[in-house]
């Protein structure tokens, strides 16, 4: 039934991976008046979000755009006056998509008619909508559907009108259901008696042009809800633009799995009063067909005719944060709370607006991770959309302008003509039952009592051994996850054989890898942002979600998933929640086992029980232990597919969880508590023999912290912010398990290559087994070799034969020698996927004098984004001239650099990064930075940790590293996990084209990480018009990261890099695009295997640092590196040994090893070899290895047709930018002679960018110095675009009278920018938002001034720039570093999260409530009582006054000694720790260098304060 | 890794030794334990490397870089750092049968490719790990392990040396009973006499060896297989058999007046020392006395410097060593990185009582001895030697040239010849039908099989004369093969 064209699954594409977003808008009257106008300006808001739409390869076709709009009343009877149309309201209008075959549409009209008889209703009559395809592009006009509109009458004069809409509704589904049976084509775009879509595959200008209705004055309406999409691929899709037939959605659901599977459990458990006998016609109530978005819109479609108002309806969906939320009344809460044992959220960044044609409803996700905005207006109108200034208005006719908050709700009631407030709307709600009665009535908290000690069991060492425990384990996770608190960090990449290449053994669980979120999505930061997470999780049946009763939580709560050892006693004994334990044991045949475990559930669930404890304890000589994650995921599926899933919960009692990623991978299959049993037995006995110091209870207690903030921690990577969406949600690919077992045990999860079935799962587990059971093995536990090489463990790439023969013969040159490691590297063991491949033979070899020289070559090759910071100056300089000495690129990494490092050397060396890194922290990233770059890379992901941060220790924040990142030495460093300006598609469209302004002779590149459904992105960042994108592999390096996430996140390079280049190839894209690939490249075969994939340029970190001496101690994150690499310690950098030469040998190498291959292979350049896996064949060792026999490579060697690497590059319309245009030409007296230029200039929304050219130049021509204050001065009036003045240099003020959209000041280098409002305007300045969010993200240096209220994260990453305000949203001030805030006015929740430099000053009349408002973990409160801080806060004021005469600021002044008094300090407590420590040895006579050092050393060697989370873990 | 930073803050310590002088006057072990302490900061050393070079156990330029039997020696140093000495030792025994000879005589490859030796000296693993067994000992850690179920499994090894006792240990423990043959009177093989007792203390390997009689094996000593009983016999009485028979074949001298009384085989001369010295403290004379003697040592290895050691320790007049090589550079060389064996310049104990004594090392390098002449009577007078020039050819080879003028003669009355090994003794080998190559078994490694079925070989007899710790290593690899052999 789906009316799109996606391509079938092939090689690795597949269309479930696609991803949307978009640009939204609302303009209505609030009174109801319905005109043409309305409409006509809906679609012309449209034009003006163009900019947040894709562009394909076919620029005339849109990747979608459409309005929804109510039935216009009027116009159907002027079009249909051969159809009796009822009076308004008591006909319905269908929309309807149909294939260009009559004869097919014929027949499901008339079944649709048949239809709408059965249910009581009158077929009024068909007509076809008149369009004009003529305008739309050549790929849209040959998917356009026939369009049709059905008119259906309501026989009664009905009075309910949403039993009319019931009707229609069980009409469409019915009609939907038969036609899917039927295999037929049609798609209902809308069908109700209240509101109609028309949209298509069009771009926002062709929507009118298309659909001629649009153009009738008689056409109106009081409200266009409209909406321009971006998706991640170029097929046609008509039914999935927007809107949907209830709601338009900016965003994604990152849930979506998990919700889709509770939405078919609860629907056998669905008794509804509205829908009776009629229920079993409507499901199942999701299309999983459709979009996200779509999917959501069924949700929300069918709760609101079950009879939930709209805002109940969303308010279920999406709720406000509750459990960790103080600013949220107890009403709320108990509603919130209510509802949560009911139904988990539909987690992700979202937008949405939704209506019902009466009342027309906005919110955000819970964390505000979208952008929207509206202004209200004296005539009544309300325009709401993603950016400010798509719709033209006379600033004196706006009453306010407003933002829509996180967690709040806009709602419009059309029909009593008025906007209900948040607070009204929700504590009506709140108010409708007794929920805090009920609540209190009925739901059980499980106690968290002090775990009793149990016995600990004499044969320990057998069990762990039986469960797969190695002596690393419990030394290097278990204990330590006690000792530090937290999961444990490890450093350097992985570079073990995937489990299904492994020779060894496997967990099942390794089998799994955890998805992250990247573009389309954000990940989020659990610990600074943990007011929006929630780790609360219900046990026993699910009540009725369709009616409200007290019964319906009667549940238990849980705190967090994971159960000690008395709370699952207690639950075992609890009588009022009925338990069964089952046994998850097998002796021969696992399969039956598994029915055996469904069968026993089964029969507990008729008997009454609701609580289904899966164990293993007592496994013995006889039966090994079936693996947990097996068992519990069958039977979740088992129970998904009886109906019967919601009448128990799952709880798994295993010895074999021991890592947060085992705690994942269980809850999200569907587990719902687990207590591991063994772990806290292996406590007991290191406590009884005094390895840990702790007594059990605290013991325990430190675990369950760490292994829950751990799995939060894996959550927020896919940006899911509650533990109760998690649960099976899915968030997970499998990598080397066959069909078989996924489809009927791990149902709907990505396993793109195949691999083992249920034989080898069941003789992985009986060796182990054996292991530890028979008589005369080895009772010690096995070292383990996870992140430690043994002789006898896990294979490891780098190990000390490679790592010895590479260093040796890249220090002597010796290319005979570099010949033995690279064939101890290609051929040692299966490590890698590319392993698995040999060279079939079929083509004939040239004479290597034909090939590509390796001077040619070695220019393709990059070295790996390390920061300065991470590595030493020696490594990070000796990195940088031997790529330049080769003409090669090196990666300048997240930490900034050094300007020095810009020019020449005397000896002709050039000791810059080629290229230069923007990540999430932004460290360093100011003009000039940009300006020396030959290659910009925004990265996305890191391979050894995507969807996380990072954070350098305030020990490893050298005076010097302190420098060139622009912080403070001795001060903690926080990346953020997501770029906080960069939440989806067209945000990163918005950053590659911020940084193409900033340098437009860089390549933008972009850096993913490779995971299933990495092709749909990379195709995604090709039409946000990226120049390189870089797919790297998982096994990549990494300074710290949590082990956890080393091992089990993200896939290796060779899965990603063939999905992205097959799905690019099918979109027609791959030519805009370089393709570039990373990860664990070792050897020339490596390379040409990349090639051979896709890749045209290829990246090497791991490699590099071994030649120049690193021996993989994995102790970058100790600061204790011996070699003199990954260290800042002087000392120990005086150890370095590594010289660029030896990374000049290894690279010829490498490009002389890949010339000989392509000799081989009859290649002459690299070019000719880009994506040709047809030389390719699965290797004979493939073949034999018991584990990878089973693996399909079919799909990683499959070769669409069509031009297989870069040719054409892309179009970043820097031409059309007002810069280039009309600012470049006029500011050229300043930029040639010095002559200060003052101009002015009107501006709207898709004016973005504006003044980052100009900057550019100034930093071109005069360095970081920039020019004197003012020389440049633009005067802008109206609603400025998207990144006002990023990155502007010093020596430019940008002076915007109106407002600013998000990222206002963006990187700002110095720079000054005053946002003021309209002189006519009649708002209040403290009212009246100015600026989007976002603002001053990663601004280093320079001022600011705004003369009114912004939104979310202002100053996120601030490290330098001063600047006020007078009003800000939620999370300001996050991780910033430097600079100076003034606030006049109010702010948002979580204030100073991460903060950990520079100053905020805030006036606030309620110092406590501000207060409140903060988040306290790094910061402290001071009044502004010195002479110094006066002086500095009143000059910042008079300044803000005399830029934009703030009537705050005059009044401020006015009653200077009063309102000084009014003012809260905010100081982070390191920082302050840190600047007075410097002052001090500046008093004791040191210059400012020495003073910075000492006080460094002396903060280093002090004892750090513990954060909250190590005291939380410690309470 | 006891600590993370343990390695900047600490140096390391030279290992205790007792006094090279005094010590010259008794056969007792002349290292002097660290205390508790030392070794905790010693251990605090180890970086805890992710790739332990020192656990590697690799051949580098056909010599050994870490350590062969693996030692799990990142995991111990950080218990003994911690004080947990009782996990300690499970771990070292993990590897290691018998950590109190590797201790105490390993030359300790792993030493030399410990990471932190790029740049510092190594973690003293060494003194660590002898120390971990003493106290083993001490407190009454080891005790017998006797298998719950036998198999009834016969295997009969030949030859107690460090390959044969591994090897019996392993498959006893496996459930195999096991017989040791052994044709001197005590079991040990070179442990017993050829490490004089200084180095390593005797009641050390009879106490060993002791326990693993306690622990099931039969150990038959006196008998010589192939003379005391067959071939034959011994195939017929046990289910496999593993020829263990060490590489004593010692090479000899091709030169003029080798004839001379006086001139040993360096072998000979430390076995009868030692036996002696267990059977009646030098008391029945059964030894070669070379109180008051010039002796010079033809060899340049560890057994010459036990020789050096022996001689003083009779009291001799004057000890020499003769060593074919230059002396080696103090520091690695561009064709010696880490982590290959060092071949630096090192001073053992025997040069360093030497010094002492006499005021010199003893040692004489790059000299070849051109003939030796003897008295009237026959016996040993002098020898004549010359210097050596060693080079490297065009395809870089080494070679070495005479250079005239450098001739020099020698008095002295007894010379022991430390050449090295050839290869196993042939006729045992041939009773069984043995096939050898180079007076190598011939068995391939990994699989240890011979081409006789059921006989297995492995240790010097197999691999060439090498370190204790390949011995140990092989022992225990043929275990596994046997009783993979056994249990089909």
């Amino acid at each position: 039934m789906t009316f799109h064209q996606f391509p079938k699954t092939q090689g690795l594409y597949r269309p479930e991976f696609e991803h949307d977003a978009c640009g939204i808008g609302l303009y209505a009257h609030i009174k109801g008046n319905a005109t043409h106008d309305i409409v006509a300006k809906g679609l012309k808001m449209l034009c003006q979000l163009d900019h947040r739409g894709g562009q394909g390869s076919d620029p005339l076709t849109g990747d979608g755009a459409g309005l929804m709009v109510q039935i216009p009343d009027q116009f159907f009877r002027q079009e249909c006056s051969e159809i009796n149309l009822p009076e308004k309201g008591n006909y319905g209008v269908g929309m309807l998509f149909f294939s260009k075959d009559d004869t097919e549409r014929e027949e499901i009209e008339s079944y649709i008619n048949k239809m709408v008889v059965q249910e009581g209703k009158t077929v009024l009559g068909w007509r076809t909508v008149p369009v004009n395809a003529e305008p739309i592009g050549l790929t849209a006009q040959e998917s356009c559907p026939v369009i049709r509109q059905l008119f259906i009458g309501d026989k009664e004069k009905s009075t309910d009108s949403l039993a009319f809409e019931r009707k229609l509704y069980i009409i469409r589904k019915q009609a939907e259901k038969w036609a899917k049976k039927s295999e037929y084509r049609f798609y209902f775009a809308s069908l109700s008696s209240r509101t109609i879509v028309y949209k298509g595959l069009l771009t926002p200008e062709q929507v009118d042009q298309f659909y001629l209705d649009l153009q009738d004055e008689n056409f109106v309406s009081a409200f266009a809800l409209v909406h321009s999409r971006f998706s991640t691929n170029t097929f046609p899709s008509w039914e999935r633009a927007h809107p949907n037939r209830y709601l338009i959605h900016n965003g994604e659901i990152n849930t979506l799995q998990g919700n889709i599977h509770w939405m078919k459990a609860r629907e056998s458990q669905f008794v509804s009063e509205a829908f009776g006998s009629d229920l079993e016609k409507i499901l199942p109530i999701l299309d999983t067909d459709g979009s996200d978005s779509s999917i959501l819109d069924n949700a929300l479609e069918f709760l609101v005719l079950a009879g939930r108002k709209p805002a109940h309806a969303a308010m279920m969906l999406v709720p406000e944060p509750w459990s960790e939320n103080p600013h949220i009344t107890e009403e709320k809460r108990a509603f919130y709370e209510y509802h949560s044992t009911l139904m988990e959220p539909w987690d992700g960044p979202s937008a949405i607006s939704f209506t019902d044609g009466k009342q027309i409803g906005a919110i955000l996700d819970r964390n505000g991770l979208r952008p929207a905005r509206y202004y209200v207006t004296e005539d009544d109108y309300i325009i709401f959309s993603s950016e400010v200034g798509v719709i033209d208005v006379e600033p004196e006719k706006v009453l306010y302008k407003e933002r829509l908050r996180p967690g709040k709700m806009l709602l419009i009631d059309l029909e009593e003509g008025r906007i209900i407030s948040d607070e009204e709307i929700k504590s009506q709600l709140a108010s409708q039952q007794h929920y805090q009665q009920w609540l209190n009535e009925q739901l059980v908290r499980l106690e968290d009592t002090d775990e009793a000690e149990g016995e600990i069991p004499d044969d320990l060492q057998v069990l762990q051994k039986a469960f797969g425990y190695t002596y690393e384990d419990i030394q290097k996770y278990i204990l330590p996850a006690v000792t530090e608190g937290k999961d444990p960090l490890g450093a350097m990449g992985n570079d073990m054989p995937l489990a299904v290449l492994s020779d060894r053994p496997q967990s099942l669980f390794n089998y799994f890898k955890q998805l992250f979120a990247q573009v389309t999505n954000p990940p989020i930061d659990s610990i600074r942002e943990a007011i929006v997470t929630s780790t609360i999780s219900y046990l026993g049946a699910e009540g009725n979600l369709l009616h409200p009763s007290a019964e319906n939580c009667r549940r238990i709560q849980l705190e967090t998933p994971i159960l000690t050892n008395g709370q699952l006693e207690d639950l075992k004994k609890n009588e009022s929640f009925k338990s069964k334990v089952i046994d998850i044991l097998f002796a021969e045949n696992l399969e039956s086992g598994l029915n055996e475990i469904c069968i026993q559930a089964n029969n507990a669930i008729a008997s009454g029980a609701s609580l289904i404890i899966l164990s293993d304890r007592k496994i013995n000589e006889k039966e090994a232990a079936i693996p947990s994650l097996l068992a519990a995921s069958t039977l979740h599926q088992y129970l998904i597919r009886e109906g019967l899933r919601t009448k128990a919960s799952i709880i798994v009692e295993t010895g074999e969880v021991r890592e947060v990623h085992h705690f994942a991978v269980l809850l999200g299959y569907g587990v719902d508590a687990i207590n591991p049993y063994l772990v806290f037995a292996t406590y007991q006995q290191a406590i009884k023999e005094g390895t840990l110091p702790y007594t059990y209870q605290d013991a325990v207690k430190k675990y369950l912290y760490a292994m829950t903030e751990g799995v939060v921690k894996v959550m927020s990577k896919m940006g899911i912010s509650t533990v109760q969406s998690y649960r099976g949600a899915q968030i997970f690919e499998a990598v080397g398990i066959g069909s078989d077992v996924i489809d009927t045990y791990f149902t709907g999860t990505v396993s793109q290559l195949g691999g083992i079935g249920l034989e080898t799962i069941a003789t992985e587990a009986k060796l182990r087994h054996q292991a530890a059971y028979q008589e005369f093995t080895d009772k010690t536990l096995e070292s383990g070799s996870n992140f430690q090489w043994r002789h006898d463990g896990e294979h490891h790439a780098f190990n000390p034969g490679t790592i010895h023969t590479l260093q040796w013969a890249c220090r002597n040159g010796d290319y005979e020698l570099f010949k033995k490691y690279s064939s101890q590297a290609n051929d040692e063991r299966l490590g890698f996927l590319r392993n698995l491949f040999s060279f079939n033979g079929t083509r004939t070899a040239v004479p290597i004098e034909e090939v590509e020289s390796v001077d040619s070559i070695v220019t393709r090759f990059k070295t790996g984004a390390m920061s300065f910071g991470s590595i030493s100056k020696e490594a990070h300089e000796t990195l940088a001239i031997a790529m330049n000495r080769l003409g090669g690129k090196s990666n300048s990494g997240e930490g900034g650099e050094d300007s020095s490092r810009y020019g020449i050397d005397e000896n002709g060396d050039n000791r810059g990064s080629a290229i230069k890194q923007v990540a999430s922290g932004r460290f360093g990233v100011k003009s000039h930075y940009l300006v020396n770059a030959k290659e910009l890379q925004i990265k996305m992901a890191q391979g050894a940790k995507p969807g996380e941060g990072g954070q350098l220790m305030g020990t490893k924040v050298y005076p010097w590293v302190a420098d060139v990142r622009g912080a403070t030495p001795g001060v903690s460093l926080i990346s953020p996990p997501p770029h906080h300006d960069i939440y989806s598609i067209e945000d990163l469209a918005q950053l590659i084209h911020d940084l193409k302004n900033a340098n437009r002779d860089a390549r933008i590149s972009v850096k993913l990480v490779s995971k299933g459904g990495v092709g749909t992105i990379a195709a995604g960042v090709a039409k946000a018009v990226a120049d390189v994108i870089v797919i790297s592999g998982y096994d990549g390096g990494t300074g710290a990261s949590p082990k956890t996430s080393i091992q089990h996140a993200g896939l290796p390079w060779e899965l990603g890099l063939a999905e992205a280049h097959q799905t690019l190839m099918l979109n027609g894209l791959r030519d805009r695009v370089v393709l570039e690939t990373d990860g664990k490249l070792m050897t020339g075969k490596d390379v040409v295997m990349a090639a051979l994939l896709g890749a045209e340029e290829f990246g090497f970190a791991t490699a590099p640092l071994v030649v120049l001496g690193c021996v993989m101690m994995r102790v970058c994150h100790l600061d204790t590196c011996p070699v003199g690499i990954a260290t800042q310690n002087p000392e120990l950098r005086r150890k370095f040994t590594g010289e660029a030469d030896y990374i000049v040998n290894f690279m010829r190498f490498i490009a002389q090893e890949v010339r000989e291959i392509m000799a081989e292979l009859g290649f002459r350049s690299v070019e000719e070899m880009v994506g040709r896996t047809d030389v390719l064949t699965v290797s004979e060792r493939a073949k034999a290895h018991w584990k990878a026999q089973h693996l399909d490579l079919k799909s990683l060697l499959y070769k669409p047709e069509g031009i297989r690497t870069f040719k054409q590059p892309q179009n970043h319309r820097i031409d059309e930018s007002l810069d280039i245009r009309e600012i470049l030409p006029a500011v050229q007296p300043a930029l040639e002679l010095g002559t200060p230029v003052d101009v002015s200039f009107p501006i709207t929304n898709i004016n973005r960018v504006a003044g980052t050219i100009v900057g550019s130049e100034i930093s071109k021509r005069y360095g970081e110095e920039g020019l004197p204050e003012d020389s440049i001065t633009l005067r802008f009036a109206g609603s400025a675009g998207q990144s006002l003045g990023a990155f502007l240099p010093k020596g430019m003020t940008l002076e915007l009278t109106g407002d600013a959209n998000d990222y206002v000041g963006k990187g700002l280098s110095g720079g000054k920018i005053i946002v003021k409002a309209d002189e006519h305007t009649k708002i209040a300045s403290g009212e009246n938002v100015i600026a989007g969010n976002v603002a001053f993200i990663g601004a280093t240096s320079g001022e600011a001034y705004i003369n009114g209220r912004a939104g979310e994260r202002f100053a996120v990453r601030n490290s330098g720039v001063n600047v006020v305000v007078e009003g800000i949203g939620d999370h300001g001030c996050e991780y910033m570093t430097g600079g100076t805030v003034v606030i006049l006015g109010d702010v948002g929740k979580n204030f100073a999260a991460g903060m950990s430099g520079g100053i905020a000053y805030v006036l606030t009349e309620d110092k406590e409530a501000f207060k409140h408002l903060c988040n306290q973990e790094l910061i402290e409160f001071e009044s502004v009582s010195t002479a110094a801080d006066q002086a500095e806060l009143k000059q910042l004021i008079e300044c803000h006054y005399r830029y934009t005469q703030s009537v705050k600021a005059s009044c401020v002044l006015k009653d200077w000694k009063k309102c000084v008094r009014k003012f809260v300090k905010v100081i982070p407590k390191d920082y302050k720790r840190m600047i007075t420590l410097i002052e001090e040895q500046k008093l004791v006579g040191l210059s400012e260098e020495e003073a910075v050092m000492s006080a460094f050393i002396a903060n280093s060697s002090a004892k750090s304060k513990p954060t909250k989370q190590q005291e939380t873990a410690n309470r | 890794m006891g600590k993370a930073t343990g390695f900047i803050e600490y140096t390391r310590e030279k290992v205790g030794e007792r006094d090279p002088l005094t010590r010259q006057n008794d056969w007792r072990e002349y290292t002097v334990p660290f205390s508790d302490e030392k070794l905790r900061i010693q251990g605090a050393r180890c970086m805890d490397c992710s790739i332990p070079f020192c656990h590697t156990g690799m051949e580098i330029q056909g010599a050994t870089s870490g350590c062969p039997i693996h030692n799990l020696i990142p995991e111990w140093n950080d218990l003994v750092y911690r004080g947990r000495w009782k996990e300690a030792l499970d771990r070292l025994l993990k590897t290691n049968n018998f950590p109190e000879f590797t201790g105490r005589v390993c030359p300790a490859p792993c030493e030399g490719s410990c990471t932190l030796a790029i740049s510092d000296p190594a973690v003293a693993i060494k003194n660590i790990e002898q120390a971990i067994i003493d106290k083993g000992f001490e407190n009454g850690w080891i005790t017998p392990r006797i298998p719950r179920l036998r198999t009834e499994k016969k295997v009969a090894i030949i030859g107690s040396g460090p390959a044969g006792l591994a090897a019996a240990d392993q498959l006893n423990q496996a459930g195999h009973s096991v017989t040791v043959f052994e044709r001197a009177d005590r079991p040990g093989g070179l442990l017993m006499y050829g490490i004089p007792n200084m180095k390593l203390e005797k009641e050390v390997v009879e106490r060993r060896v002791r326990l693993l009689a306690q622990e099931g094996i039969d150990f038959v000593t006196n008998t010589e297989v192939g003379k005391d009983i067959t071939a034959e016999e011994l195939q017929a009485q046990f289910d496999a058999v593993i020829l263990c028979t060490g590489a004593q074949k010692q090479r000899d001298l091709v030169i003029e007046g080798r004839e001379a009384k006086g001139i040993h085989f360096a072998m000979d001369y430390l076995t009868l020392a030692t036996k002696s010295l267990l059977d009646s403290n030098f008391e029945d004379g059964q030894f070669i006395d070379v109180e008051d003697k010039d002796v010079i040592v033809i060899g340049g290895g560890d057994t010459g410097a036990d020789c050096v050691a022996t001689a003083l320790r009779q009291k001799a007049k004057s000890v020499v060593q003769f060593g074919k090589h230059p002396q080696l550079p103090g520091h690695r060389t561009a064709d010696n990185l880490w982590p290959a064996y060092p071949n630096v310049f090192t001073m053992d104990y025997a040069y360093k009582e030497a010094e002492a004594k006499f005021g010199q090392d003893p040692r004489e390098y790059s000299i070849q001895t051109k003939k030796i002449v003897a008295d009237e009577n026959g016996n040993l007078k002098e020898l004549h030697t010359i210097q050596m020039e060693k080079l490297q050819d065009e395809e870089g080879r080494y070679y070495f040239k005479e250079i005239p003028g450098t001739e020099k003669v020698w008095p002295a009355q007894f010379v022991f010849i430390a050449i090295g090994f050839e290869g196993t003794e042939q006729p045992l080998l041939s009773q069984f039908g043995v096939k050898a190559i180079n007076q190598k078994v011939a068995a391939k490694y990994g699989e240890f099989k011979t081409n006789v079925e059921g006989v297995f070989a492995a240790g010097d007899a197999r691999r060439g004369q090498s370190l204790i710790v390949w011995a140990i290593n092989e022992g225990r690899e043929v275990a596994s093969e046997v009783d993979k052999y056994l249990m089909v």
